[in-house]
């Protein structure tokens, strides 16, 4: 025990442990390692300028995963504008508005543009805002989200695992939708956000923007960004660290949150066509900016932000999450005495501690269930017995019955034999008086004698 | 009413449907703005090496490194100065950050001064693997941690460079004990040191002999076929695998010829230009080092070599009860490399095949 605790201060303080065959050059050189390492300037080309091209190319052929989840109420244009950005007529039907509980309907697609192959998850929040009571809707978005965590926790834990080619289902993006009503955020709304800021990064969205007019959008966008942040609502910011993307990821987070507007339909405007929504009044344009910010959506999500997205999820919720499950079940970077743990420590500890559970719970069960089987033979004993008195008693009136039957049969046979002695003697004399002639008068007396016995 | 209901239930782990659709592109999206992406983040972050030599003094080891990345990672011993001989196998690091066109890269080349120097040199390859497997244990350390860091630093070694001395005959018993057990911890790519020793159909015959050597004692050298992902791969791999091991010549002083400078040793005879693919294979070797295939070899060193240090790592944890938590990885001498390492797969798909059953948390 003391040897693996002390092996993992050695670790930890980045000093190699002294065994008998590494010499102590290694370890100078760790610390000047640790400090700084040296610049080198190259007298010629080397080439590996091409490592990021080279690191580009395995990710073509390993192929991008995304997922993005999209929360908004039945009806609000959700899977309209998961069409309109990706191009793709992915589903067909309306979904019905009478779903009693909320679900999440995923589903995934391969994409393809040039030679980058994206596999494309869209998760749809099925029912949401419809019951009367609503109480119980974001729930289930967040037992979504949480396990994809549990399930690529689950997978990284293995001891025997496959992380690169493990389709990688955690939620990238929440795309929020907010209903135009051009007041502010419904309370259902700022409750799921609440909810979720911390686990998935939310982009929110104003659904079906062509309903409001310019200025009161602007008005809607101040007021929401007002109440997200009055309320501490965490929504994903894009990234201004790196010089490329500065300036325009900072104008875009103050453009946020997008109003949209998403159809598949083509209208001819000018000699063009465009994908628009044809109104008597006007033909609102989906990828005119002075029309709708969809374009702004399109770019931020995909084109600019869409690594940053996944990176994120993975460096910051994942890693929130993994932290939050581990220490829940127990384990501790640092132990009691203020010495660092290891996983395997309390593992092992853990381990051995719901075995010897799991063999007393199984005793118990044992026990419980051997008894149970002596009280049911009791019982199974007690109507056998009972069953062979009855039989016994049944076989005795039987046999009584049959004596007596026996019994009458032979008095009906004696009864027999004697008609039919009768009956032959009746006969013989019947012959008799028919030899003698004068006796006709007595014959017919005989017979009617006789038909009288 | 919901005919393509699918997966819906939010306590299911894996919620992505089994059917997936190949969806017809209508227009312009963007999707492959992320590799632009992609490329900001690896340039921002920087990439690292980890490159080790192995062999015995005087094979121009530290000038081979020079020469492979044109700067001065070591002064090269010089023959002539006294130079004490090292009573046991070292292991000697250096890091250096270059950069070249924005990229910037953290090499580390770890060195081992006193390899197969001394009388007796059992168990020479130890110190190395012990120090290979501890790359491997410091990263499984800060991998299991609760509270990670956001980018693990990476010092486990992607490629060992294993000198083979130009004897000209066939690989030494030396040679072929420290390979193959090498070989299955980490990507190995041998070479023929000093090449210019030999002449070119010396240097075949000797090449052809150490790949038979290879081949009988089953040891497989990068790039390893049972890692080639698809017919591309295979391809350029086998071009690769037929030229294994290079032979390299080192140098690390320019001179002049036909009026141009190149990199070259200069004897009596004629002037030995390292960068001429007819004198010598360095170019072959720069490349596949550099230019190709470095990222390959932290890959595979990554999700190869590393998961099955730590697969052999997590069920040590379980069977022993305090151990001292160190893998010896002692070899099995059967021909089949089947010892420690999985058993090769179809493809990158499932890099290893083998099925036990999985072992959860």
């Amino acid at each position: 025990m003391a040897s693996e605790v002390a092996r993992h201060l050695l670790f930890q303080s980045h000093i190699t442990a002294k065994t008998a065959h590494t010499s102590s050059q290694v370890s100078d050189h760790e610390q000047k390692q640790k400090d700084s390492p040296r610049s080198l300037t190259m007298s010629g080309h080397v080439g590996f300028e091409s490592l990021p091209d080279q690191l580009v190319n395995r990710s073509i052929q390993q192929g991008f995963c995304f997922n993005i989840l999209c929360v908004g109420e039945t009806g609000i244009g959700k899977s309209t504008l998961i069409d309109t950005l990706f191009n793709t007529n992915f589903e067909g039907h309306e979904s019905s508005h009478f779903y009693p509980h909320v679900r999440l309907k995923a589903q995934t697609y391969e994409l393809q543009e040039s030679n980058v192959r994206l596999k494309l998850t869209i998760v749809n929040t099925v029912g949401f805002g419809d019951q009367i009571n609503k109480e119980e809707s974001y729930q289930p978005i967040v037992d979504y989200i949480d396990a994809q965590f549990e399930a690529y926790l689950q997978e990284e834990l293995k001891i025997k695992r496959s992380l690169f080619n493990y389709h990688d289902s955690r939620v990238h993006v929440c795309l929020y939708f907010i209903s135009p009503t051009g007041h502010s955020l419904k309370t259902l709304d700022l409750l799921t956000m609440k909810s979720l800021d911390s686990k998935v990064n939310i982009i929110p969205v104003i659904a079906k923007a062509d309903a409001i007019s310019k200025t009161e959008l602007q008005k809607f966008k101040i007021k929401l960004m007002s109440e997200l942040v009055s309320n501490g609502v965490q929504i994903y910011h894009f990234p201004t660290d790196d010089e490329t993307i500065a300036k325009i990821n900072a104008s875009m987070n103050g453009h946020l949150p997008f109003a949209v507007v998403g159809s598949m339909d083509e209208v001819k405007v000018g000699n063009k066509m465009v994908k628009a929504r044809q109104y008597p009044w006007g033909v609102v344009q989906v990828e005119n900016e002075n029309h709708c910010d969809f374009v702004k959506l399109r770019e931020m999500l995909i084109c600019t932000n869409m690594e940053d997205l996944r990176d994120q999820t993975h460096t910051r919720h994942y890693e929130l999450y993994r932290r939050h499950k581990l220490e829940e079940m127990g384990f501790m970077d640092v132990g009691p005495e203020n010495q660092p743990l290891s996983l395997q420590e309390t593992y092992e500890a853990k381990r051995h501690e719901f075995y010897g559970e799991r063999q007393r719970k199984e005793e118990e069960m044992k026990q419980l269930f051997v008894q149970r089987v002596k009280e049911k033979e009791a019982i199974l004993k007690e109507a056998e017995r009972e069953l062979q008195a009855k039989f016994e008693h049944l076989k005795r009136v039987h046999q009584e019955e049959k004596l007596r039957l026996e019994e009458k049969r032979r008095l009906l046979e004696e009864e027999i034999m004697a008609f039919s002695k009768k009956k032959a003697t009746s006969e013989i004399y019947q012959n008799q008086t028919f030899m003698t002639p004068g006796s006709n008068l007595r014959k017919d007396k005989d017979r009617k004698n006789s038909n009288f016995m | 009413m919901d005919p393509l209901r699918q997966s819906p239930s939010p306590s299911s782990s894996r919620a992505s449907s089994p059917r997936t659709f190949s969806c017809e592109r209508l227009g312009y999206v963007g999707i492959e703005a992320v590799l632009d992406q992609l490329k900001i983040k690896a340039m921002k972050m920087g990439f690292e090496f980890n490159i080790m030599v192995v062999g015995q003094s005087g094979l121009g080891k530290s000038t081979m490194v020079n020469t492979l990345f044109k700067s001065k990672i070591w002064k090269s011993t010089m023959p002539g100065l006294r130079v004490p001989m090292p009573q046991t196998l070292q292991l000697h690091s250096v890091t250096h950050v270059i950069e070249e066109n924005g990229v910037k890269l953290k090499l580390t080349v770890t060195d081992t001064p006193g390899f197969g120097d001394q009388i007796n040199n059992d168990k020479c390859w130890d110190p190395v693997l012990g120090y290979i497997n501890e790359q491997y244990e410091r990263y499984l350390q800060e991998e299991i941690l609760i509270t990670r860091q956001r980018h693990i630093p990476d010092t486990r070694v992607h490629c060992c460079v294993y000198f083979v001395p130009p004897t000209g005959h066939c690989l030494r018993p030396l040679d072929l004990e420290f390979l193959q057990r090498l070989c299955r911890a980490v990507n190995v790519v041998p070479v023929i040191a000093r090449a210019d020793s030999l002449t070119i159909e010396e240097r075949e015959a000797f090449r052809h002999r150490i790949q038979d050597d290879l081949k009988t004692h089953s040891i497989e050298v990068y790039p390893q076929k049972s890692f080639d992902e698809d017919i591309n791969d295979k391809i350029l791999n086998s071009k690769i695998r037929e030229r294994i091991p290079f032979a390299v010549v080192g140098a690390d002083r320019e001179h002049m010829v036909n009026g141009r400078c190149v990199l070259g040793r200069k004897t009596k005879w004629g002037i030995i230009e390292v960068e001429n693919m007819a004198h010598c294979e360095f170019p072959l070797l720069r490349d596949l080092l550099i230019r190709s295939h470095l990222q390959d070899l932290k890959d595979i060193t990554h999700n190869v070599h590393y998961e099955n240090y730590r697969i052999i790592r997590l069920k040590e944890s379980h069977a022993l009860p305090r151990g001292p938590g160190w893998v010896n990885l002692a070899p099995t001498p059967s021909p089949t490399p089947t010892g420690t390492r999985a058993s090769p797969g179809p493809g990158k798909v499932c890099r290893w095949a083998e099925d036990d059953s999985d072992e959860d948390f």
